[in-house]
């Protein structure tokens, strides 16, 4: 259990960042993973006070405050709208309604964990992070940035003309992804992210051009073996690297066939 | 089928204390017990084995708040087992409070009490302990004849002849056998022959263990813990303390489940000791990673099965070979084997000519096992049933035809089941019910949905005992009370079953009234009547026997003083709800009358106890049928239906007998398919929260259907049987066989997780 | 520090630990409901409300509900009897350990959804284990209040 000598309530992201140098002290986001830590924090600094809690919409995109709950992801209908439904689906398996009251955006991303739905779905979305110091990066570039004592402020989703589909496999519904799998087709770009590997969501793409005449059955299959050979996996209790490997290649293919789908429906 | 009537047995009477638990009031220990006392937590062994070359406290004791810390070199060396069992105890004396040797990862190092939380949390991190690293016995397989002993001692001592040996790490070892094994084999058309493994699953009650103690009024130790077995409680922590039994008594409040769990005594021997030698009040909550990593979960076992049947599907010789891991210490280790045998082979007793039954318990490096819900029973009809539909498989047979040929009967003597003769067994009617219910014979084996998903079904039989006959003592004290309402004291526990509620309605029964006009009080060492406890279940059957026996008696000494105040005979006086009158009406004492006379000059006692015990165990019997589907691209497994026809005897409460049912299912369900229990190169549990260890959630169960076919057990109360253990029986081998007809693969190993499904599939493709 | 904030409607001054827990700081108020059964966000049995919406109160440092209205089953004892005893008639309460974190989450789910479906029962409670009943004796008593109230509402 973490111990904490003392706990501010932030006025301001420059306090938040100040505070946040110091090596003992920890920002709080729903302190769901936190308070599992066996660690001693100095000065817990919570963002609540801060108007992070809330998902504002622009005519370019969706401004998801750090401190925004991934239920209120789940609910919201705008994103949902966007996303065809995939930012609940990448959600709704996450333990239960009260602790999806707790967990936040900003804590989810930014501790940047393998097993991360959030990160999956995210990714995939094209979406960025806005760091009060370094700005705003890609989620595909934040998840590799090295870990630093920068304060995540907010997640923009561009209101790209996409089609996305999630899915994830777990061992029992409410348990952590033994992988995670979500697809977006824009325009421009066909994004496959596989997350849960159980290392750090990567983002794959069309680069042998599998897809370039549509997604057609044989299509999905031969990119679903594209990205079995191609992905990196390892082992955990939860599954071995030769089952995810499979896994990556079934939900990739089963992925683009809903994308297919979608498509028909217009 | 015999039709009995009844006015308030076998019907859905709410539980006593329903609202209360469902408002949230404060009936378990951490609400009850006062705060102000010193908090005890164990320091636990990092070290699978390991011996304690030094331990310091000297700088933890310096943190302020702490009030004493204790080693090995404060405890009596005198071992003791912690299982709850009738004295003398089949499980080895094999403990210490705190020994020298650690044999487990999570075992008791230390004991801290101080008085918070923060306090003795960082003395625990204090305590300098130097451990002389041993190498541990991991591989049960390895276990017996190694030349690491998990108990090396001179005082471990076996007190019954269960062919222990310490100097092997046997806790147990022995065989049963009837017939002509090998004759009979021999002349079989197939004998089949498989090996199955499950593992030392959790029973994960809510309210983790957790005890308080005191010294009370009269100087003695007051222990209230969540316990099923106040009586063994007291025995154990007097053997453990080396105190008399008479210095202490045991008593508990609500509990937050048990399901077995709390059949051994896990967290008392430390609070009491520190209570002892303080003479402070003092509690230990475990936490949730203490119950799984120092708890007593369900023995892993190994079975060997050898099968012999014809080519007609007669099944006419089972050979069955337990291995059963007990882990560090030998709790329940000698008992739990048995079943393994003992409750899986009678369920072919129809034609079967030859058995043997053969097995060995053995001590390793990690935690010890203990009682969990189905006792063995559920391990071994996992084999046995498996078995049976791979020989249905082999023999193209029907699964449901091949144990309607074979099951046992009503009437038969089982040579495996001690000789007992099947006085009620409807397993028969269990069977015809649940194929009816789920449509067997329009279901295929296996269909292909044509969307990468096949759906099969799957089936499995089971029984248990209804307590250990010969051995468990149920009592019961009734006693009338003004107005003429009754106090029914009890030393069963119920710990949800809902026992304080079915046993009113055995007395409300007998005693014609309502079971409003019960009250229950239970269990408490120093006023209820001795009761073995609540485990094997025993506590319908044999409590509620021995309630239905005190209730007679009480009602002919209350016809003593109501003939006394009519002035007439009291032969022939009828006996009402609320009255006593006499055979033609014209006189008549109202119950209210009675009681209030019975305080008034009267010698005439209203208060009688009963002791019961049965020289039998009646097997309830049940038959399970489950339709799932699975993803053959991922492994995935979604059950869509499942079916189980329990026949317990009479249902007591109808309600409670169903939702018992139900929950046993979700709890075979989670065993089959997702708890898992494994561990480090070092012999550490990795399933040691609910983060790793997965229960089903409500998303994981589908929909359960259960029905009831009830024989009549003539030495039960009102012809009841027991329900608590079987239900927990049916899903692992049900559901096995369903993927295996899904899939074609056989899984002989728990859980069967979606990956495992997956690899089966691929690997019977090449 | 100092917090102060409502618990069932009351205002309380309370000095705490910057890390106390809200299930901690609850029960030393006397709530008892609130149940601990496991130390990894998982079982659910120890659901409060924070400003109406259902949390695990072993994951919020008593710190952050400064100022925020705290409710617990001691503050819904009425809609918890009338619930409850849908419950009761069916024997799904069972140990009842984990009943008051089900009872809050299920009065969660009727406010927000006053007519769920099956599937969207099993949704919003499966943060809520229970390891007696299996679950289908408590949608049973669901269910059946959930027609109860139908029918009230259409005789309304």
């Amino acid at each position: 259990m973490i111990k904490i000598a003392k706990y501010v309530k932030v006025k301001s992201l420059d306090e938040a960042y100040e505070l946040n140098q110091k090596k003992s002290n920890a920002v709080i986001g729903g302190m769901l993973w936190l308070k599992m830590q066996k660690k001693r924090v100095a000065t817990a600094i919570d963002l609540s006070d801060l108007g992070l809690d809330v998902i504002e919409e622009t005519p370019e995109e969706y401004r998801i405050g750090a401190m925004v709950t991934l239920r209120q992801i789940e609910q919201h209908a705008g994103l949902n709208e966007l996303t065809g439904g995939a930012a609940k689906e990448s959600v709704r398996h996450i333990v239960g309604v009260q602790f999806r009251n707790l967990a936040t955006v900003g804590g989810s991303l930014f501790g940047r964990y393998g097993f991360s739905d959030v990160l999956t779905f995210f990714m995939a979305a094209g979406a960025k992070v806005e760091l009060h110091h370094k700005g705003v990066v890609t989620v595909e570039e934040f998840a590799k940035m090295p870990r630093d004592r920068d304060i995540l402020v907010r997640v923009i989703v561009p209101k790209t003309d996409q089609k996305i589909v999630y899915l994830s496999q777990r061992n029992t519904q409410t348990d952590f992804p033994v992988l995670t799998c979500c697809i977006s087709k824009t325009e421009e770009e066909m994004r496959c992210v596989i997350g849960a590997r159980p290392g750090l969501a990567v983002c794959l793409r069309d680069e042998k051009g599998i897809l370039k005449s549509g997604i057609t059955q044989e299509s999905a299959a031969a990119f679903g073996a594209y990205i079995r050979g191609t992905v990196t996996t390892g082992s955990n209790m939860r599954g071995t690297k030769e089952y995810r490997c499979i896994l990556a290649g079934v939900l990739a293919k089963r992925a683009l066939l809903k994308i297919c789908e979608m498509e028909c429906e217009g | 089928m015999e039709e009995k009537k009844f006015s308030v047995v076998n019907k859905p009477i709410r539980k006593k204390d329903a609202m209360a638990l469902l408002c949230g009031k404060p009936v378990y220990l951490d609400d009850i017990v006062p705060s102000d006392c010193l908090i005890v937590k164990v320091l636990h062994s990092p070290h699978a084995h390991a011996l304690i070359e030094s331990i310091n406290t000297d700088i933890a004791m310096k943190v302020p708040g702490i009030e004493a810390i204790y080693t090995y070199k404060d405890v009596p060396n005198k071992r003791f087992t912690m299982a709850g069992q009738t004295y003398p105890e089949a499980s080895p004396y094999d403990r210490l409070i705190l020994d020298q040797r650690v044999r487990f990862v999570g075992d008791a190092v230390a004991i801290v009490a101080g008085q918070d939380e923060k306090a003795v949390d960082k003395a625990l991190k204090l305590i300098k302990v130097k451990y002389q690293v041993l190498e541990p016995v991991l591989d049960f397989h390895k276990a017996k004849d190694s030349e690491i002993l998990v108990h090396p001692e001179e005082n471990w001592q076996a007190l019954c002849n269960v062919g222990a040996d310490n100097k092997r790490n046997l806790c147990a070892s022995g065989t049963d056998a009837d017939g002509d094994l090998e004759g009979v084999m021999e002349d079989c058309d197939v004998v089949l022959e498989h090996t199955y493994h499950t593992k030392a699953n959790q029973q994960a009650m809510m309210e983790t263990f957790r005890t308080y103690t005191c010294i009370d009024t009269y100087g003695r130790l007051h222990v209230i813990s969540s316990t099923q077995i106040v009586f063994h409680v007291r025995r154990i922590l007097a053997n453990a303390l080396d105190i008399p039994k008479s210095k202490i008594r045991v008593s508990k409040p609500r509990i937050g489940g048990g399901f077995g769990a709390k059949q051994t005594c896990v967290t008392e021997v430390f609070p009491a000791f520190v209570t002892w030698k303080t003479k402070k009040p003092a509690k230990l909550i475990f936490t949730r990673q203490e119950c799984q990593t120092a708890g007593t979960p369900r023995h892993e076992m190994e079975m060997q099965v050898r099968i012999g049947a014809m080519n007609d599907g007669t099944i006419r010789a089972i050979d069955l070979y337990t291995l059963s891991n007990t882990g560090a210490y030998g709790e329940h280790g000698p008992t739990t084997v048995g079943l393994s045998g003992h409750k899986s082979i009678p369920l072919y007793n129809g034609n079967l000519e030859a058995f043997r039954f053969r097995y060995d318990v053995v001590y390793t490096n990690v935690q010890a096992a203990g009682a969990y819900r189905g006792y063995g029973a559920t391990q071994g009809i996992f084999a046995l049933e498996s078995i049976v539909n791979e020989l249905a498989d082999k023999l193209k047979i029907d699964p449901v035809a091949i144990r309607e040929k074979n099951m046992v009967r009503e009437g038969q003597v089982a040579a495996s089941y001690y000789n007992e003769r099947m006085n009620a067994c409807a397993l028969d009617r269990c069977v015809a019910r649940a194929k009816e219910m789920f449509r067997w014979d329009e279901k295929p084996l296996r269909q292909d949905m044509g969307n990468g998903k096949i759906r099969a079904k799957g089936i499995a039989m089971a029984m248990q005992g209804s307590g250990i006959s010969g051995m468990d003592v149920g009592s019961a004290t009734i006693k009338l009370n003004d107005d003429g309402f009754y106090a029914l004291s009890i030393g069963a526990a119920d710990m949800g079953t809902g026992c304080d509620t079915s046993l009113a309605q055995i007395a409300a029964e007998c005693l014609e009234c309502s079971v409003d006009n019960i009250v229950v009080y239970g269990a408490d060492s120093d006023s209820s009547p001795y009761d073995s406890g609540s485990y094997a279940s025993s506590t319908t059957y044999v409590t509620g026997k021995a309630v239905e026996k005190a209730c007679a008696e009480l009602r002919e000494h209350m016809a003593s003083i109501a003939a006394q105040m009519m002035e007439c005979d009291k032969e022939n006086l009828i006996f009402t709800s609320d009255s006593v009158c006499t055979a033609d009406g014209s006189k008549k004492v109202s119950l209210g009358e009675i009681a209030a006379r019975s305080m008034n000059g009267n010698t005439e006692t209203v208060q009688v106890t009963v002791t019961h015990s049965s020289p039998l165990s009646p097997p309830p019997f049940m038959a399970g049928m489950v339709e799932l589907e699975v993803d053959t691209e991922t492994g995935n497994v979604e059950l869509l239906d499942y079916v189980a026809v329990v026949d317990c005897g009479t249902p007591i409460n109808s309600n409670l007998v169903k939702v018992q049912t139900e929950g046993g299912l979700a709890q075979g369900i989670g065993m089959a398919l997702s708890e898992d229990v494994t561990y480090t190169q070092k012999g550490k549990i990795r399933e040691n929260s609910f983060m790793q260890y997965k229960l089903p959630t409500r998303q994981d169960v589908c929909k359960l259907r259960v029905d009831f076919e009830s024989s009549y057990e003539e030495t039960g109360p009102f012809g009841a049987k027991s329900v608590g253990e079987i239900v927990i029986n049916t899903p692992s081998p049900a559901i096995a066989h369903a993927i295996y007809n899904a899939t074609g693969v056989w899984h002989r190993e728990l859980p069967i997780t979606p990956e495992k499904v997956l690899m089966g599939i691929l690997s019977n493709e090449n | 520090m100092l917090i102060e904030l409502w618990i069932n409607g009351k205002k309380v001054n309370a000095e705490i630990e910057p890390d106390m827990l809200l299930i901690d700081f609850l029960r030393k108020q006397g709530c008892f409901s609130v149940k601990r059964g496991c130390e990894t966000s998982n079982c659910g049995l120890c659901t409060v409300f924070v400003d109406d919406k259902p949390v695990l109160s072993c994951s919020v440092l008593t710190a952050r509900a400064a100022g925020h209205h705290v409710v617990t089953l001691e503050g819904l004892q009425e809609e918890a009897e009338a619930f409850g005893a849908y419950i009761a008639d069916q024997g799904a309460e069972q140990c009842g350990f984990c009943n008051p974190g089900f009872m809050m989450n299920a009065v969660a789910m009727f406010r927000e959804n006053p007519d769920p479906t099956e599937e969207e029962i099993r949704e919003y409670l499966a943060g809520n284990l229970c390891r007696c009943s299996g679950y289908e004796g408590q949608m049973r008593g669901i269910q059946t209040y959930l027609a109860f109230k139908r029918e009230k509402g259409a005789s309304e």
